[in-house]
Parts: structure tokens; sequence; C-alpha cells
């Protein structure tokens, strides 16, 4: 395209964004176990170590709790590291460190340090990878004030919220998905920062609000098509940051369609979605009835095999029957054609990773 | 960035040793005199008894080094020039405490004089520490960084991870282990196998070496002999140092008519007391000059802390980011 935006995949915009603010900023660096393996964290480290050397781009022992650690002392001393996980399940053995020194570290030491770390962590999901290697943690760490939370769900947003992330002052994770890797989207070249703090209305509707969480955005703007043939009109909401949560932009949508759907890529029980539930409760309380519902995974660990897992996650069918039904209260159950609800990158995949 | 450089130690001075130690006990007996009156809102633990680990290794240390502090980290933070007026106003939860009342005694913090922030958790700081000498390396500054821990802090798992990472990297690291037998209550005896630490780090390839009754003066000139190889890229070494908590665990008590410690061991130890043995190297006249001027600053940290603001109450909010 002629103003410098063309098509590009998630992972591309990833090792994009990195190799962007580490010409531009010789404090930033990227660590983590094979960052600077062939493989380069399913390529999105690749050309990395070549470009910048391996002074900036190395694998680490696997010792994620004081590798973690490391990071955040780095980052004190004024350097912008990147550390980086292949796996989300992983940072349970980094928690320690992100809990109880990261997130806290500017607070209890008054004002006198800053954190300026990112901790990239991707979630594996499907083609039977699993309990443990399917989880989506974000919850856990949108808990702690003083943490930032990011989940973009298209290359555009992976490339800002990267950029973004490696220039806060605090420490922010990175929640990527897997499955998103390979889908394209319009990215700009150059440097530009999809800030915390603003939710993106992805499609304008009249008859329910449907929020996606991370990959559940893309399903649920599938589902919307769907719902679409159905007479029924759905708006679809991406926080993309986690925390800072812009919770006015789906309020500001529940106002309008009082009936609201949170798709999560995660579990309901304390998670992302109870937390946006609460807020639309809170705003809109007195304001007259809202509906609100929620879809995520189920409360199971995640199963390999693929008539299990199947059911274990959401998907466009069962995002768009939920929709249906809080819009059309007292129309019959309609639930749209199982063959009609798979999705490109799911059709496409093939593992092993 | 700034060049490597690498002077060479300043010389040891025993009244200066001297000094330093002092200073650090008399601050803590006066935190435990205060500490009944409840004017000092912040679980302290005492670290008298040990000072001189931390004044041996700090003294030959340039401002541009930094140490890293426990939870027992009164006598890290003062021995590397942290502020007392602050330090004090923080244990009293003052807005002029080092952290401005968010911190506490545990979280004793003064970037300026390069004290990185004290952690609650045993063994945290190990690796931040490690992350901090990392950068020190990356930017070329030739600073080290003193990693004070305890010898519970040595069974965390974030400890052997650190010492490889620190050694493959050849990181400027100082790890002191301040080992005093008992990690809160439960004694060596009950929680190692074999007391033999410094086999166990030198598998990692990190020299280190036990000293078995804490001499300040000693510890310090082994700092001072390592100091210029690692400004220069030599890696890491590391430090058990023995000694003994003469205070209970947390608060300004005695603890050895509990049971679990024994007074005979504490005597023993009192023998040793950094202190005395520092204090008869030095005359009479010159002696009593330092005490007196350690009084007087003392009991000024003491009214500093006590006549100054508390936080306002919307400071709750601030610095929770940057």
């Amino acid at each position: 395209m002629e103003d410098g935006r063309r098509v590009l995949r998630y992972v591309d915009a990833l090792s994009e964004a990195v190799a962007l603010e580490m010409a531009r900023d010789d404090k930033v660096f990227l660590f983590g176990l094979d960052v600077d393996d062939h493989k380069s964290i399913q390529g999105s480290t690749r050309g990395l170590l070549e470009r910048f050397g391996k002074e900036r781009v190395f694998t680490t022992p696997l010792s994620e709790d004081a590798m973690t650690g490391v990071a955040i002392g780095a980052a004190m001393a004024g350097m912008r590291p990147i550390h980086v996980h292949i796996r989300m399940d992983f940072l349970m053995l980094c928690m320690n460190q992100i809990v109880n020194i990261a997130s806290k570290a500017r607070y209890m030491y008054g004002g006198q340090v800053k954190v300026p770390m990112v901790v990239r962590s991707i979630i594996g999901k499907s083609w039977g990878q699993g309990a443990q290697h399917s989880q989506a943690l974000h919850s856990l760490f949108m808990h702690l004030p003083g943490m930032k939370v990011a989940a973009p769900s298209n290359a555009h947003d992976a490339k800002g919220c990267t950029i973004a992330a490696i220039r806060d002052d605090n420490p922010v994770l990175m929640m990527e998905h897997r499955l998103l890797y390979p889908t394209e989207a319009v990215v700009n070249e150059g440097a530009y920062v999809v800030p915390p703090g603003r939710s993106r209305v992805c499609r304008f509707g009249r008859d329910v609000t449907i929020v996606g969480v991370s990959n559940m955005v893309v399903e649920a703007l599938r589902a919307a098509e769907l719902l679409a043939e159905a007479g029924v009109s759905a708006e679809v909401i991406d926080p993309i940051w986690l925390a800072p949560l812009d919770s006015e932009t789906i309020v500001e949508s529940a106002r309008r369609t009082r009936k609201v759907l949170i798709a999560d890529n995660g579990w309901l029980n304390c998670g992302a979605s109870a937390e946006i539930a609460a807020r639309l409760a809170e705003a809109l309380a007195g304001e007259g009835p809202i509906q609100i519902k929620r879809v995520g995974f189920a409360p199971t660990p995640c199963p390999p095999s693929p008539e299990l897992e199947n059911a274990f996650y959401p998907n466009p069918g069962t995002i768009a029957a939920a929709a249906y039904a809080l819009a059309k209260p007292d129309a019959p159950a309609w639930a749209p054609d199982p063959a009609a609800t798979k999705l490109a990158y799911q059709l496409q995949f093939k593992g092993p990773f | 960035m700034p060049a490597t450089k690498s002077s060479r130690p300043k010389k040891a001075d025993p009244a200066r040793l001297y000094r330093a130690v002092r200073r650090i006990r008399r601050v803590e007996e006066e935190v435990a005199r205060i500490y009944p009156s409840d004017k000092i809102k912040s679980p302290v633990h005492l670290s008298i008894g040990q000072e001189g680990i931390a004044v041996g290794v700090c003294d030959p240390l340039e401002p541009r080094d930094a140490v890293s502090g426990t939870y027992r980290g009164h006598a890290t933070y003062l021995a590397k020039g942290g502020d007392l007026n602050a330090m004090m106003a923080e244990l009293f939860g003052k807005d002029t405490g080092c952290a401005r009342g968010k911190g506490g005694s545990m979280h004793l913090v003064d970037m300026k004089a390069n004290v990185l922030g004290c952690s609650a958790v045993v063994g945290t700081t190990v690796p931040v520490a490690a992350g901090f000498a990392m950068a020190q390396k990356m930017r070329k500054t030739g600073a080290v960084v003193a990693c004070f821990l305890g010898d519970g802090a040595s069974e965390e798992g974030c400890f052997p991870e650190t010492l490889n990472f620190a050694a493959l990297h050849k990181l400027p690291v100082i790890f002191v282990c301040e080992n005093n037998g008992f990690a809160i209550h439960e004694p060596l005896a009950k929680r190692w196998a074999t007391t033999k630490l410094c086999e166990r780090v030198r598998t990692y390839g990190i020299p280190a070496t036990r000293f078995t009754d804490s001499d300040t003066a000693k510890i310090r000139d082994h700092i001072a002999k390592a100091l210029p190889a690692m400004r220069k890229g030599g890696g890491p070494i590391f430090l058990e140092c023995l000694t003994w908590r003469w205070r209970e665990h947390v608060g300004p008590g005695e603890d050895y008519d509990a049971g679990f410690r024994s007074k005979a061991d504490l005597a023993k130890w009192q023998k040793k007391d950094p202190v005395v043995v520092l204090g008869k190297k030095l005359d009479k006249k010159l002696k009593a000059t330092i005490d007196a001027e350690i009084e007087a600053e003392l009991a000024a940290a003491v009214n500093f802390a006590e006549t100054s603001p508390w936080p306002d109450a919307k400071e709750l909010y601030s610095d929770v980011f940057a």
C-alpha cells in the first residue's frame, strides 16, 4: 500500500516491533530460553540475534524464577529487558518475582525505582497440547496493582502493544496466542504504539454487545457474521489491554444494547469476564435492566483428545448461540450450522507447537 | 556510557571500621529502646551482633557499587551509606522515610547510595542483585554488586539458579551469606544435610571463602583484594560468614530463654563482638570522640523521625505505576 501499510503476519509483527525498539534504544535487550535458537520462539524472534548480536539477544538456563529477578534487577538499573517464554504455563515459576517484586517495587520503595520490563508469553491451545500448555492465565496478573497486561488479537495490535510495552516504565505482561501467529492484518511500517487503556469497537451493532478477549475477538467477529445471517446485529469490542482495562467503551456499548456477552479465552471463575461483568453491573446500576452472559473455558483442565478439546473451548458457534439467546430471549433456541463455525486458522494449524 | 574504571580500593582504616560498626550497633539499640513505645510501626529484624560483616564488605566499595540486602537489612543499608534520617523516618512511617512510609523496616532502599531495595520474601533479592550486576556489565560501568543473603536463602530455588547464571555470565556479584545458623527459629542442623555450603557453591565455578569468626578486618581485606579483578570481568565470588543473631528473629527482645538457642553460644559470640574488637585498636580519646559524634547524629535522626510529617492520605495511591 502506498501509505506505508502492508499485510503482515502476527508473528512477524512481533519481531518487527522488537527490532524497531532495539534499533531505537540500546537499553532494550531480549532474553529467554531459545530466543536465539533456529526455531526462535515460533519465529517471533527471528533475525534479532543476527542483527543485534549475542550481547543483546541471548538464551537462558531453565531458571525462570531467577531469570525474572535478573530482568527486574536490570530494569531497576535502567535497562529495558524483554523476557520471553514460549509457553504461558512457565510463568508460574516466575510468580514470586512478578508478584512480590516486579509489580510492587516502585510502590514499596517509595517511588525510588522503575521496573520497565516486558514479559512475553504465549498460550499454546489446541492440537492436543493438554492441560499444562493451553492455559490462559491473564487474570492472575490483572489482579496485581502495578502490573499491566496486554492481549493483542491481531498483527496490528501485536506490534503496537509490544512497542508500547517496551516503552512503558512499568512491568508489562504480553499474552500472545499461538493460533493467532500466522494470521495476517494490515500493519503500518515504522514504530507506533497501541497504548494501554483504550478498547476498540471492532464492529458496530445494535442488538447485543460481544466482548472478546485475545483470540476470542476473532471468534466473536465470525460469530457476528453468523448472527447477521440470523437477523441479529452484534457489536464486537476488543479490550486489547486487560490491565489497565478500558471498561468505559464497553459500558457505553452496553448502555445502548443492554445485552452483553463476554467471551474469554480463559476460565470464568474470578477471571477477566467476571471483572468486566462486575464493572458493567456497577457502572449501569440504576439505569434499568441489563443482561450479562459469559462464555469461556469449561471449568476443567484442558484435555488433549480432539472431541473433548472441542467441547472445552468456546467457538463462533457457541458464541453466536449464546448471543442469539440474549438478543432474542423469546425466540426458539438457535445455533449456526457447525460446518460454518470453523475459522481458517483452525483448519490450517497442524502443530506440533 | 561510563568507561570501565579500575581504581585501587581505599586503604584500611581501623577508625573508619570502628565508627561504622559502632554506629550501626547504636542505631539498632536505639530502635530496640524505642520499639516498645509503639512509635515504630514496622516489624524490625535487628542485626545486632552481625554488623561486622556488612561493614567489612562495604568498606572497600565505592559509591558506584551497589548492595542488595535482606529484611534484616539495617546494617547493610547503613554500611553502604544509606541515609540514617530517612531510615529512622521510614521505621516511624513518616513521609520523609526512605520509602515514604510505604516500605518499612523490611524494604529499606536508597538508590542515591546504591542501596537496592530489601525484600521480606527470603531469597527474592538474590536474582535481582544479579540482574543489576548484569546491567553494570552490559553498560561497562565497572561497578560491582554485593548481594547479602542469609543461610535460609541458600535453600531457595532462585539461589542456585542465580549462582549458575552469575558464573556463566561472569557477573560482578559478591555473594555474602550471613550464616547465623537460624532461619526464623529453625537451626541449621534441621535444614542442611551438610554444612559444606562453600563446596556446593564452588561446583558452579565460583570461588568461595568461609569466615568462621566474621572478623571485620579480614573480610574487608578479602573484598579489597578481590575487587580489581571483578571490575575487569573476573566474575562472581562467594563468602560464607558465620555469625550470630543476638536478638530474636523479629522484635527487640532476647530469645535464648525460649529454649531453641543457648545463652552459652551467645556469650561465646559476644566475646568476638566486632564493636569491642575494633574499639580496642583505637586510642581512647579518638574512640570517645567517635562515640560522641555517633550519639549526636543518632539523637538528631530520632528527632527528625519524630518531627517529620505523616504522608498525606492521598499518597496511598501514588507510585503504583511509574
